[in-house]
């Protein structure tokens, strides 16, 4: 049945990474000339399947079929689906900063005559499409001199540059200021005039409200709600109650935590994005982790979380503008990340492969290495006391492997996992902050990691998790912290609270912030 | 199968690349009607490439890192001709020369660490701007004209160690000496070994010893009888004590680690807390004193300094390491593998040129050697077996040999990681960017 009303049709999507099942059977139909958006949590799915649509994962990688215009379409690449009209823009934009506007809209379809690149003539269509997106700059600007936001208004300039009629837009306000949002916004309803289609994945929930036609929601790889909606008269409720309504069951172990006293306390720290001046990435957080504890911290991807993390641990991540730190009371410094070590802190970080281990490392050199010191004996490294140390890790965090000498790329993401645990584990930190602990690995691995973190709990440590799986943050923590836009916006006992109370805290902007009672 | 594997450590592969090395001495031996093996060409051998092997010592740390030296020729030849100045135009004596080279390139690798280090230039910049400022120098300070040095340099440059003791032996004493002191070091080690592996068969280790000490006391025999007066050579003795002091500086103590750790995946080495800025400093800075030891050396024993020493140096070095076994992409390589590599490197050079064959081809078949030794590395890397001289070298550093998977190219492990990324967190929480670990803007 062909409807003349649709113009994408991607049905039964199911596509299996090794071990994940990311997409399962996902289906969702795109009227022509309609603002369609996708929403889900943070690994439900979303960008993967935007992946499959523009040919990232070319046909046959995955199951279902892509029905385009009524007749089913097999894309081999990005370029064969561009063919077709259809534009991803990337949530990290995909501009070269050296190139000017010009050569950036026109970067791999080149306008030229002959051999030559004609550039007068590129010059003249690319001021014809920056009028179009009402973006007024120079051609000839070098990308890396516009903000973001132009930035943004270029992208999709070439995205018109393509003759585009679908385009999809993965976040595309995530790095944006108000002003430049509500440009975007703006600039896509002008759009839709014109006959552009759009597919906005977002997590921000005013801005579906605002300017939606259609809203789909995806959990776990699954479509779970897809309707139409009136632009300006969305209910946010049923979209957040669709986003988190998994049902819970028994995943975490249980403890009865004894809290002691504070054992650090953050204030007013704040820290600047590292390469965009005047943009804070954390502003004014304040918090405090107790002896025993285990704390979480929810949001929303960009929120922040990570950005304080690292920024607490040693200053690692962008420029650190001001805040105090209180360890048992005492004011301390922590400027690199080797006191931040001293003073007994630890951060296991999300993106496991990249940050946190050396793949060329054995389990055994990844336990000890940011403990070098416990096993220095006269100078020189003691073999006997690493392997000692390495292998009563490894029997007590059942880290599955021949033995400690096997290196850290033979093992599953659950037992890199535990490997990364264990070198934190080592230097005996006082707090553990845990970024995504739990991320890609399977759930009895996850369930070792809960109990885990209890037992460290236990022994006194103050634990700090951060978690995108708001059920794993009720289920494991004593309290939460809700984080947007690198603020505090919540602070709630995690036997208060519910997956949806939460999502409104991660979501509450500084345009929606109401006076938030700080408890 | 086994019962080879336990005598060879459990790997065969471990011992290919030195199963190489001896099979091309011994071909060439053949070949040239054995003019191969005679005392005072192996004597010769081991002065004439000692300096180039010693700036592999270095340059294998650099690599290490993720880094290059291309200066290390030209540092080399402005500290030889320092010290020929200062010693033969300003009359200082001989050890206050020697130390002033040693402090230039002190100074040299200072000046290539600051830029790297604490400006950011890649060291490929940072030392190709001064392979041309120290060539210049050298040619500047010298007037284009070689200046003698005291002889007192051709000691270490080609000396040989004193005679002394009785004369039944047969031999030079000190190079016996030294043979029996490397034989008890190895039985030492070997007794050492069963503590830890108690259910290994003595007749093994039995078999072991006895294979080792028979090339020990065969090469022990070669250096110490040649002509009267002559021993295992100065320079050679030099070497092997800078190749144990690197070995275990690089393998057993904590900044060793964290040269690997760096060159391995720099952001997660930050994140541990180690000062990736301190490991480039200290490495470049060592790289250049490495090149004045071996600057030092090749003017003892060529007597006097001349404008153009060291030219190319940097690349029989770097070929040697990378012969050796270590990748490009950094974190992969050892000491003890870039000598096995330059000392290829050396009998290649040594057989050739004994066999009659000119510089011109000899320089395309060492050409042509590299590219197979590491092309051979690189296939098997790509077929996911473990890469073999990768493995050999990193095993015989480290010798706790990690399981293959762990020598896997950078390439496929980064691959993989981002596979995996994608894998486990299709919408990730964009993992705040590596690039922006370091340094710490923050103060």
């Amino acid at each position: 049945m062909v409807d003349e009303d649709v113009l994408l049709d991607m049905r039964g999507i199911t596509k299996v990474f090794p071990g994940v099942r990311a997409l399962d059977g996902v289906s969702i139909r795109v009227r022509r000339g309609d603002i369609h958006a996708i929403c889900g949590e943070n690994g439900a799915g979303k960008s993967t399947l935007m992946k499959v649509l523009s040919g990232v994962y070319p046909h046959g990688t995955f199951d279902g079929t892509i029905v385009l215009d009524g007749e089913p379409v097999a894309f081999t690449g990005i370029k064969s689906s561009e063919a077709r009209g259809i534009v991803i823009i990337h949530q990290e934009l995909a501009l070269i900063p050296e190139l000017s506007v010009a050569e950036n809209i026109f970067l791999g379809s080149e306008v030229t005559a002959g051999l030559l690149i004609d550039v007068k003539l590129a010059r003249r269509r690319a001021a014809a499409l920056l009028e179009r997106v009402g973006l007024r700059v120079d051609p000839d600007v070098p990308v890396k001199q516009l903000g973001v936001g132009q930035q943004q208004l270029v992208e999709i300039a070439k995205a018109l540059s393509k003759d585009v009629r679908l385009l999809i837009l993965d976040e595309p306000t995530s790095a944006l200021n108000e002003t430049d949002s509500a440009n975007l916004l703006g600039l896509l309803r002008g759009l839709k005039g014109h006959g552009v289609t759009s597919i906005m994945i977002s997590h921000k929930l005013n801005e579906i409200a605002a300017i939606a036609d259609a809203v789909t929601v995806i959990r776990d790889g699954r479509t779970v709600e897809t309707y139409d909606v009136v632009a300006g008269q969305v209910d946010e409720d049923r979209i957040i109650r669709a986003m988190v309504g998994r049902s819970i069951e028994n995943r975490y172990p249980t403890r009865t935590p004894h809290v002691a006293g504070p054992l650090l306390e953050v204030g007013d720290w704040t820290v600047e994005h590292p390469t965009i001046p005047g943009r804070l990435v954390v502003d004014h957080a304040s918090f405090h982790i107790n002896r025993g504890e285990v704390v979480g911290f929810a949001g929303l991807m960009g929120a922040g979380r990570t950005e304080l993390a690292r920024s607490i641990f040693g200053r690692s991540y962008g420029t650190y503008l001001g805040g105090e730190m209180r360890l048992e009371g005492e004011p301390i410094e922590a400027p690199t990340v080797a006191s931040a070590i001293r003073h007994g802190l630890a951060y296991l970080t999300e993106d496991r492969k990249t940050l946190g281990l050396n793949l060329l490392d054995d389990i055994q050199t990844t336990i000890v290495s940011a403990n070098l010191r416990d096993i220095v004996r006269g100078g020189l490294l003691d073999r006997r006391r690493e392997a000692e140390v390495a292998d009563g890790y490894r029997r007590d965090l059942r880290i599955k492997s021949a033995s400690a000498k096997v290196g850290v790329s033979t093992l599953s993401g659950g037992n890199q996992q535990k490997a990364v645990l264990a070198k934190w584990m080592y230097p005996g930190p006082q707090v553990l902050i845990l970024d995504e602990p739990t991320r890609g690995i399977d759930i009895g691995a996850k369930y070792e990691i809960y109990k885990l973190i209890h037992a460290l709990a236990d022994q006194g440590k103050g634990i700090v998790l951060i978690s995108s799986e708001l059920p794993e943050l009720l289920g494991i923590c004593n309290r939460l912290y809700t984080i947007c836009e690198g603020r505090i916006t919540g602070e709630v006992a995690a036997a208060d609270a519910d997956q949806e109370s939460l999502m409104r805290l991660m979501t509450t902007t500084s345009t929606t912030r109401a006076t938030q009672a700080s408890a | 199968m086994t019962t080879l594997k336990n005598i060879f450590g459990g790997n065969l592969q471990q011992y290919t690349m030195v199963l190489a090395l001896v099979l091309l001495a011994v071909t060439f031996n053949v070949i040239s009607g054995g003019r191969m093996l005679t005392p005072s060409n192996l004597q010769n051998l081991i002065s004439g490439n000692a300096y180039v092997l010693i700036l592999a010592i270095g340059m294998v740390m650099v690599i290490v890192v993720g880094h290059i030296d291309l200066s290390v020729g030209s540092v080399a030849g402005f500290v030889g001709m320092v010290t020929a100045i200062t010693t033969t135009q300003y009359g200082w004596p001989w050890w206050v020369g020697l130390l002033a080279g040693l402090l230039t390139g002190v100074v040299i690798g200072a000046w290539h660490g600051f830029w790297l280090a604490k400006i950011g230039i890649p060291g490929f910049i940072t030392t190709l701007a001064g392979m041309m400022i120290f060539r210049g120098l050298v040619i500047w300070v010298s007037r284009s004209i070689s200046v003698p040095v005291p002889s007192e340099f051709s000691v270490l440059g080609a000396g040989y160690l004193p005679e002394w003791g009785p004369a039944f032996t047969g031999m030079n004493n000190s190079t016996l000496l030294l043979g029996l002191l490397a034989a008890a070091w190895f039985v030492w080690t070997e007794i050492g070994r069963r503590r830890d592996a108690t259910d290994l068969p003595v007749w093994i280790t039995a078999v072991r010893i006895v294979l080792v000490l028979a090339v020990i006391g065969y090469l022990t025999f070669l250096f110490g009888t040649g002509r009267p007066g002559t021993s295992f050579p100065v320079p050679g003795l030099i070497l092997v004590g800078l190749v144990i002091v690197y070995h275990v500086l690089t393998q057993r103590t904590p900044f060793g680690r964290h040269i690997y750790a760096v060159g391995g995946n720099k952001a997660a080495a930050a994140l541990s807390g180690v000062n990736t800025g301190r490991v480039y400093f200290l490495v470049m800075l060592n790289m250049s004193f490495l090149a004045a030891v071996a600057g030092i050396l090749f003017v003892g024993r060529a007597t006097a300094a001349g404008p153009s020493d060291g030219t190319m140096w940097e690349l029989d070095a770097i070929a040697a390491v990378f012969i050796g076994g270590a990748a490009v992409s950094g974190g992969i390589g050892t000491v003890t593998g870039s000598m096995i590599g330059g000392l290829v490197m050396a009998v290649l050079n040594n057989g050739l040129m004994l066999m009659g064959v000119g510089q011109d081809q000899t320089q395309v078949i060492k050409g042509l050697v590299l590219l197979a030794a590491v092309a051979f590395d690189v296939l098997n890397k790509q077929q996911g077996r473990p890469s073999l001289l990768g493995h050999l070298m990193r095993s015989a550093g480290r010798d706790a040999g990690p399981a293959p998977a762990a020598t896997a190219p950078a390439a496929t492990a980064s691959a993989a990681a981002t596979d995996a990324a994608v894998t486990s967190v299709p919408v990730s929480a964009g993992p705040v960017d590596a690039a922006d670990t370091l340094p710490p803007r923050s103060s």
